[in-house]
Parts: C-alpha cells; sequence; structure tokens
C-alpha cells in the first residue's frame, strides 16, 4: 500500500495534486518517467507522468486531471489514504542534454511532466523557453512552477483570457519567424496539439519530441496494447517511450487506438464512477 | 483381475454450459475413482515415468499410497518434489512427459498421472498443509519473478533455511499461472492457495518492483547473498503484416492479462474493460492461442475461429485442451495462414485475409514446413483478430543490467544449473529457454536453487 501524504485541488472538480510515497521510486525516477497506479482490487491499472519528487522524503507527486471512472475514484481519496499499487518508474526518461535553446509546449494536463523536464534542462544549461496553452484561464495550470524553471514564459488561451489568444502553435509560429534559434522542441498535450506542433516543426528540421499517452494495461512491455506506429515500425508506448520523435509518430492512429475502449469507458464511468459518498473528503 | 485399459475418464462440465461460464471445465476425480485408477499402476522397477519428468515426482510411491487410500502421505511424497502440484495436476503436458512414457501405454493408456496428482493436491487444500522448517542459516537470496520457476527455486532456498524475498512487476504472484492461463483451466484460488504454502515457509513476496526500473540487479547483488532471474518469456511476438495495429486486434498477452488479471470478464464490477465482437479469429494453435479462443467463446463471441497455418498434428496446444475446445464449438481452420487484417475504414477489423498452406518437408523444428499454396487466397469476417503465435522474452531487466550475458534471441545465458555471467547470479525458465512449459520452469528453478546453495555453502 502506498500513503498519500499530500493531496491539494488544483481547479476544483477538474484537476489535483497527489503526493504519494513510495521510497523504492522516488529514488530512481527521472524527468520523463511515469508510474502506474491501481486504487483497489477491482480498479483498473493507469498511468501518471510524474510532477516531482521528494528523493530523501522518498515521495512521489502526481497531478491528475477528471475525465472517467479511475480518476473520479482517485478524486474521492483523502490525506492519509493509501493506493493499492503504485509501480515505477516506467518508460524512458528524457533526454537532457546541452542542447542551446529548447523550447518546451505544455498543452493542458500535458504540463505536468514540465516541472521536472524544464528543471533539468535549465540545470543542464541550456536556453528554455516554456509555452502554455490552456483553454482559458481558469484552466491554466503550474504557471509559476514552469515559470521558476523557464528563461521565457508564453501563455496562451484559446478565448484569450490570458495571455495570448490562440493556440501555443501561434506562439511557437512566432518564435521561428522572428529568428530565434531552436534546437529542439518538446511537445506534450493533447495529440491533435503534439501532431500541429511536429508539422509545424518538421519543414524547418528543428528535433521534435513529443511524450504520447496510448492507453495501457500493465506498463512493463508485456501486452502490447500500447503499441505505436512510429515511422513505419511499431514500438510499445511503455517501455520504448512515452518520448518518440514527433516526426516518426502516426499520430492519426493512436488517436484511433485511444478511442477503442470509449463506450465501455462511459459504462464504468455510469457504473459508479465518482459517486463514491466521498465529497465529505474534498478540501 | 486384469487392469483396465483405459484412464477412468475425468468428469467434466457439460461443454454447452461451460462455454458460458468461466468455471473450471475438469472437475477432478472422487476419492474411490482415485483409488481404482491409481490400482492400475504396475510399479515398474525401472520407472520410465519418474525420469519422464522434469522435477522427478516419485510417481509409484505416491499413487501407491492413493491406492491405499492415504492421501496425505501422498501428498508429502508429491511434495518433496514440486511445490506446485495443483497447478502441475491441471496444466502439465503430461502426455510428453511422465505418462508419455509410461508402461501402461503399451497396453492401452497410460496411468492418470496428471489426474491423480490433481487429486492429491485437492485433498491437501481440504485438509490444510503443512511443512517443517529447518534452522535459518543466515544468508538471504532474492528473487525476480513470481512465476513457476521463480516460485519453485524459492520453495526449495526456504526449505534449504535460507532466506528469500521474491520481487515481482505484477501486483499479483504466479506469473502466467495467474496472468495467463484462464480460471475455467487453472481456478485462480488454487495458484493463491499454492503460493501462501510457499509463503508459510518464509518467503516474502514483494509486488510492484520491475527489477531493472525500480530497483536494479546490481542493488540486489549487493543487499542479498545471491540472485535468481525467473522473469519468462512475457514479449508478444507479432505476425508483422498489414494491418496489425488496427482495432479489434489484440496480442494473446493483452487479451488474456485483460481477461484474467484485470477480471474484465466481471466489467463493469471491475474496472477494465475488454471488447470481443461477434467474430473472433485467434491466430495460433498452442496453449495460448487456445486459452484466448476459449475465452472469446464465454466472453459472448458468437463465433471463435482458430487460424493455424500447420495441421492438426502440429499443434503445440495440449491435446486435451484442443478436444475440450472443439467440444465447445470452437472451430479450426487448420492450414490457414492469416496475410493481411482488413480494416472497415474507420480503424476497426473487418476480416482477416488468409492464404491455404500445404505441408512440405520437415523444418529445423522437427514439423512439416507450411508452404502458402498459390491463388487460394479466402477472407474470414471477423471483428476480432488475436495474435498468439508466441512470446519472447521480456528485454526490461537484461537491458538494464550490465554485464549479464544474453543470447541472440534475448535469453538469459545460463548453464544447465542456472549460473550466468554473473557471480552470484542464477537464471531459469522461459527467460532461459524461451516460452516452453510450467514443468520445465519449475525443474529449472529447482536446479538453481540447488546450484544456489552450493554457492552459498562455498562462500
Ligand atoms: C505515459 C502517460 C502519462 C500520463 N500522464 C498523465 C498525467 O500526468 N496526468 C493526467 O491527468 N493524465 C495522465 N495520463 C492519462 C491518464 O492515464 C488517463 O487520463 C486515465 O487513464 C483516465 O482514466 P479514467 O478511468 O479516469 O478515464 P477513462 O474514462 O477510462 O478514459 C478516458 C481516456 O483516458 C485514456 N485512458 C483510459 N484508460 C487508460 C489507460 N489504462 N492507460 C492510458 N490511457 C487511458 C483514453 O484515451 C480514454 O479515452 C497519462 C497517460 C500516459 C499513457
Ligand atoms: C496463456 C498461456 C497458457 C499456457 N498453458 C500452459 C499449459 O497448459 N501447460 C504448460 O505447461 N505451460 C503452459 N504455458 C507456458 C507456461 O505458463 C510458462 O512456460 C511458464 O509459466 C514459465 O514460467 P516462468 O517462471 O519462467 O515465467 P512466468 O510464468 O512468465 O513468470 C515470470 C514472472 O516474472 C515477472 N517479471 C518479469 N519481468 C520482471 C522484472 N523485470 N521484475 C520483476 N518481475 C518480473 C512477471 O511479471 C511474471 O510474474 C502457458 C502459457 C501461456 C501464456
Ligand atoms: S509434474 Fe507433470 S510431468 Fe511431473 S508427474 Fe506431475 S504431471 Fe507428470
Ligand atoms: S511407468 Fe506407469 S505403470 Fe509404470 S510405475 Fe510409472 S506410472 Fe506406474
Ligand atoms: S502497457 Fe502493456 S506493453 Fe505497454
Amino acid at each position: 500500500m502506498y500513503k498519500i501524504v499530500k493531496r491539494e485541488v488544483l481547479i476544483e472538480g477538474d484537476t489535483e495534486l497527489m503526493e504519494v510515497y513510495a521510497p523504492r521510486i522516488a529514488k530512481r525516477i527521472n524527468a520523463g518517467n511515469f508510474i502506474m497506479l491501481r486504487i483497489s482490487e477491482k480498479g483498473e491499472k493507469i498511468p501518471m507522468s510524474i510532477f516531482d519528487y521528494d528523493r530523501k522524503k522518498g515521495t512521489v507527486t502526481i497531478i491528475f486531471k477528471i475525465i472517467g471512472k479511475t480518476t473520479k475514484e482517485l478524486s474521492c481519496l483523502k490525506e492519509g489514504d493509501s493506493l493499492l499499487n503504485f509501480l515505477g518508474p516506467l518508460g524512458k526518461s528524457t533526454d537532457i542534454e546541452k542542447f542551446g535553446t529548447v523550447v518546451c509546449i505544455g498543452g493542458g494536463i500535458g504540463t505536468v511532466p514540465f516541472n521536472p523536464i524544464c528543471r533539468d534542462l535549465k540545470k543542464a544549461g541550456n536556453k528554455v523557453i516554456s509555452i502554455l496553452g490552456a483553454r482559458n484561464k481558469d484552466l491554466l495550470i503550474l504557471e509559476k512552477e514552469i515559470g521558476n524553471h523557464s528563461n521565457e514564459l508564453y501563455i496562451a488561451t484559446d478565448d484569450g483570457t490570458k495571455g495570448q489568444k490562440g493556440f501555443v502553435t501561434d506562439v511557437l509560429k512566432k518564435l521561428i519567424d522572428d529568428g530565434v534559434k531552436i534546437d529542439r522542441v518538446i511537445a506534450i498535450g493533447p495529440i491533435i496539439m503534439m501532431k500541429f506542433v511536429s508539422q509545424m516543426t518538421k519543414p524547418y528540421g528543428i528535433k521534435t519530441i513529443v511524450s504520447l499517452n496510448p492507453i495501457m494495461v500493465d506498463g512493463t512491455g508485456m501486452c502490447g496494447c500500447c503499441r505505436l506506429t512510429i515511422g513505419n515500425e511499431t514500438k510499445f508506448g511503455c517501455v520504448d517511450g512515452p518520448d518518440f520523435d514527433g516526426h516518426l509518430v502516426d499520430f492519426d492512429n493512436l488517436m484511433l487506438r485511444n478511442n477503442r475502449f470509449l463506450a465501455e469507458e462511459k459504462e464504468a464511468s455510469e457504473h459508479g464512477g465518482g459517486e463514491c459518498a466521498c465529497k465529505k473528503g474534498k478540501a | 483381475m486384469p487392469v483396465k485399459k483405459e484412464k477412468h475418464k475425468m468428469p467434466t462440465q457439460d461443454p454447452k454450459k461451460r462455454a458460458t461460464n468461466f468455471n473450471e471445465v475438469e472437475l477432478g476425480y472422487d476419492e474411490k475413482t482415485a483409488i481404482e485408477e491409481a490400482k492400475r499402476c504396475l510399479h515398474c522397477v525401472n520407472k520410465p515415468c519418474v525420469s519422464g519428468c522434469p522435477v522427478n515426482i516419485e510417481i509409484p510411491s505416491f499413487v501407491k499410497f492413493i491406492s491405499e487410500g492415504d492421501f496425505a502421505s501422498a501428498i508429502k511424497k508429491i511434495r518433496e518434489k514440486s511445490d506446485l502440484p495443483a497447478v502441475c495436476g491441471r496444466v502439465c503436458p503430461y502426455e510428453n512427459q511422465c505418462e508419455g512414457v509410461c508402461t501402461l501405454k503399451k497396453m492401452g493408456e497410460p496411468l492418470a498421472i496428471g489426474k491423480l496428482e490433481r487429486f492429491a493436491s485437492d485433498y491437501e487444500r481440504k485438509h490444510g498443509f503443512k511443512c517443517d522448517l529447518p534452522r535459518p542459516t543466515g544468508k538471504k537470496v532474492a528473487v525476480v519473478g513470481s512465476g513457476p520457476s521463480g516460485l519453485t527455486c524459492a520453495g526449495d532456498l526456504a526449505k534449504m533455511g535460507h532466506s528469500v524475498h521474491i520481487f515481482e512487476a505484477l501486483h499479483d504472484g504466479g506469473g502466467v499461472l495467474t496472468y495467463g492461463i484462464p480460471e475455467f483451466r487453472l481456478p485462480k484460488e488454487i495458484v493463491k492457495t499454492e503460493i501462501s504454502c510457499i509463503k508459510s515457509l518464509g518467503v516474502e513476496i514483494e509486488y510492484d518492483v520491475v527489477v531493472g526500473k525500480t530497483v536494479t540487479i546490481d542493488e540486489l547483488r549487493e543487499e542479498f547473498d545471491a540472485v535468481f532471474i525467473g522473469t519468462g518469456a512475457g514479449l508478444p511476438s507479432w505476425m508483422g503484416i498489414p494491418g496489425e495495429n488496427l482495432n479489434g486486434v489484440y496480442s494473446a498477452n493483452e487479451f488474456l492479462t485483460r481477461v484474467n488479471f484485470m477480471k474484465a470478464y466481471k466489467f463493469p464490477e471491475y474496472s477494465t474493460p475488454v471488447r470481443v465482437g461477434k467474430i473472433v479469429v485467434t491466430v495460433g494453435a498452442g496453449n495460448v492461442a487456445v486459452d484466448c479462443a476459449r475465452t472469446a467463446l464465454r466472453l459472448g463471441a458468437k463465433k471463435s475461429i482458430i487460424a493455424y497455418r500447420r495441421s492438426e498434428k502440429e499443434a503445440p496446444a495440449r491435446i486435451e485442451e484442443i478436444h475440450h475446445a472443439k467440444e465447445e464449438g470452437i472451430e479450426f481452420k487448420f492450414l490457414t495462414q492469416p496475410m493481411k487484417i482488413i480494416g472497415n475504414g474507420d480503424g476497426e477489423v473487418k476480416g482477416v485475409e488468409c492464404v491455404k498452406m500445404r505441408l512440405g518437408e520437415p523444418d529445423n523444428s522437427g514439423r512439416r514446413r507450411p508452404i502458402p499454396i498459390e491463388g487460394s487466397t479466402l477472407t474470414i469476417d471477423a471483428d476480432t483478430v488475436i495474435v498468439a503465435i508466441g512470446e519472447k522474452p521480456n528485454p526490461v531487466l537484461t537491458e538494464n543490467t550490465n554485464g549479464l550475458k544474453i543470447t541472440k534471441k534475448g535469453t538469459i545465458e545460463a548453464d544447465e544449473n542456472g549460473k550466468t555471467s554473473l557471480k552470484g547470479v542464477f537464471a531459469g525458465g522461459d527467460i532461459t529457454t524461451g516460452a516452453a512449459t510450467v514443468i520445465l520452469a519449475m525443474g529449472a528453478g529447482k536446479k538453481a536453487g540447488k546450484a544456489i546453495d552450493e554457492y552459498l555453502k562455498s562462500k
């Protein structure tokens, strides 16, 4: 059992933070790795990126968006409760070197893994330009944290309630047009965002890394559920990724595969998801 | 009285009924039948059966106890050599092992050794497991993986007085016994009981630890006096044909893990979903493929078809399982090789394009090589395709371990006692042989256990 030592609501009813005691994982986890968790015996095992870790305290922090049955159930847990399973660090960690100027693009919940990624990139001597995107200002997260690890920070909201009105790709386009020398782009967020970012950087030959989120079962390379089409090759998201070269990814196949269980997910959600008489635990 | 030529029949659930549930297919002998069957044994002096068993269970001795009605002594005799009798009695391909060399075969059917072993273990589960523990040696051994090889090695080392800690990546123990082989063939309660017997020897199991990721072999070598690696062959193989990434195509591992391990057959009570569809085509004819096809049927498929490129004679599954599958209504399409999975334009499977095969000369596996018959293309309508053409060793541990020699096939290099290229590190089971059988994995765990004990004594 893995104890929840801290829980915080970032956006009421939408996004929450959870710090979990998992000393073995805390000791070895790095930027770009993920964990898999299961709440209870009957639960699904789901993957989550890491927001932060504390090797001394032995904790790992995740931030999750409430979307379906499992994340709803997760939001019902309180500080002091425990998760049944917490597995990691999984996947390959993000390549961190001195590249020069790195543009980090986070869309929605995809912003989470940038906390350690930007921190490490900066530590390695890169100039970090971050672009955060959200539908509106209320859904924008981690502006302060990412800002602290970046040399420059841009915000884009769909409705213009914060930063620039428009998409993160508009900001990236402007940087490119302004002649900023970009050595690498890392984009994490909705599949469609990663697809457009990759399309934009390709003609300029800017190396672009995306972190993919296929559906997973075990996270250890055993089932092949998470397979992706990368440059005509089949790769497993959980062990070969989650980071891949955006110019090689078949995003359409990923989008399709992630909709595999739409009907079942809806059914699961209606079957008790989020109905746990839990609101008492809410901050 | 002359010896009965045939085995006593195993009572089974009615095929029509069982095709709709996950309860065990075979129901087990009652005491009277077990005694009668046991009496068929000739007690041959040369005991070919014992050498036919990879862990050398003293078959005539335990069978004699059963024939005398002394079931407690029978199971004790089996336990001297095997920690998983309830499992082996159910899933061992005994037709190729102990029973394959049984003298009775010359006169008819061999002794039903597997079923008698199962009977003795079922008796034990009802009456409790007992074992005396030796004095602790103070030595610590880490075992990676809780499949049959790891469990056997752990159990044996514990019985020698060593302190054993198993690290398992998944959230439950048993390896393939738990996540792969379905409930109707091997009830999970039975695997659980076998594991708890091993735990009662003092063995500890820690779940959610992916060795190579969560901890490294180097760290384990520092903390423990020896290490055994039994990580199995859990990497699905693909056919490499067009359409394999369409929705509706599963690897056998994904399909079985969703259903058995995450209990998708109880969805939505359990949260993990699985989608089966009306017509399911499973590719391959090993135990894994037959398990998938029978599982699909139980999950409501109207038609469950097995497509296999060779003929029935070459099919590697246990004969009994193919027989059971046929009874349940699984359709076998032999000499049929899928060439392409066809989509419906929305990314979902619509059918499988196959070509008919004929058998040529034997290949290096000793089986006759299948050769495509030109112009024999046919399409099978399907909404689900399960690829069950084999498993390779999972590279997560080996990739992250310095100095551990592996073969071209990705298996760990080990001698006949499981010794690897790293001092104090042993390996066995599917990770050294490639996908094989439960009893061979157990045999490897046993040999390694003995070698580790010798190594610890010499240290
Ligand atoms: C490497 C990786 C890192 C991730 N990091 C984060 C993160 O930091 N924060 C966050 O909020 N979310 C993250 N996710 C997504 C998260 O796993 C899903 O939101 C979660 O599984 C949804 O479960 P649910 O039961 O609440 O919703 P469901 O209703 O079951 O599913 C909603 C959608 O989530 C996806 N999904 C469902 N089941 C799985 C599964 N087993 N594995 C992967 N995706 C699934 C599917 O696209 C599905 O359509 C990550 C996913 C991956 C693969
Ligand atoms: C569906 C199916 C049906 C089968 N039917 C039969 C049958 O009827 N009869 C028969 O004899 N054989 C059968 N087999 C084959 C048999 O199950 C295997 O040969 C046997 O289980 C191998 O045992 P093992 O101990 O080597 O590995 P496994 O049983 O594969 O166990 C390995 C364990 O190690 C764990 N592991 C892997 N990597 C790591 C890591 N890095 N860190 C920690 N843990 C790790 C895995 O999670 C797993 O629990 C079947 C196999 C399948 C898949
Ligand atoms: S373990 Fe398998 S091979 Fe050995 S006696 Fe039992 S059924 Fe036969
Ligand atoms: S070979 Fe057959 S008949 Fe002979 S001792 Fe063994 S089980 Fe009995
Ligand atoms: S999630 Fe099973 S192989 Fe990646």
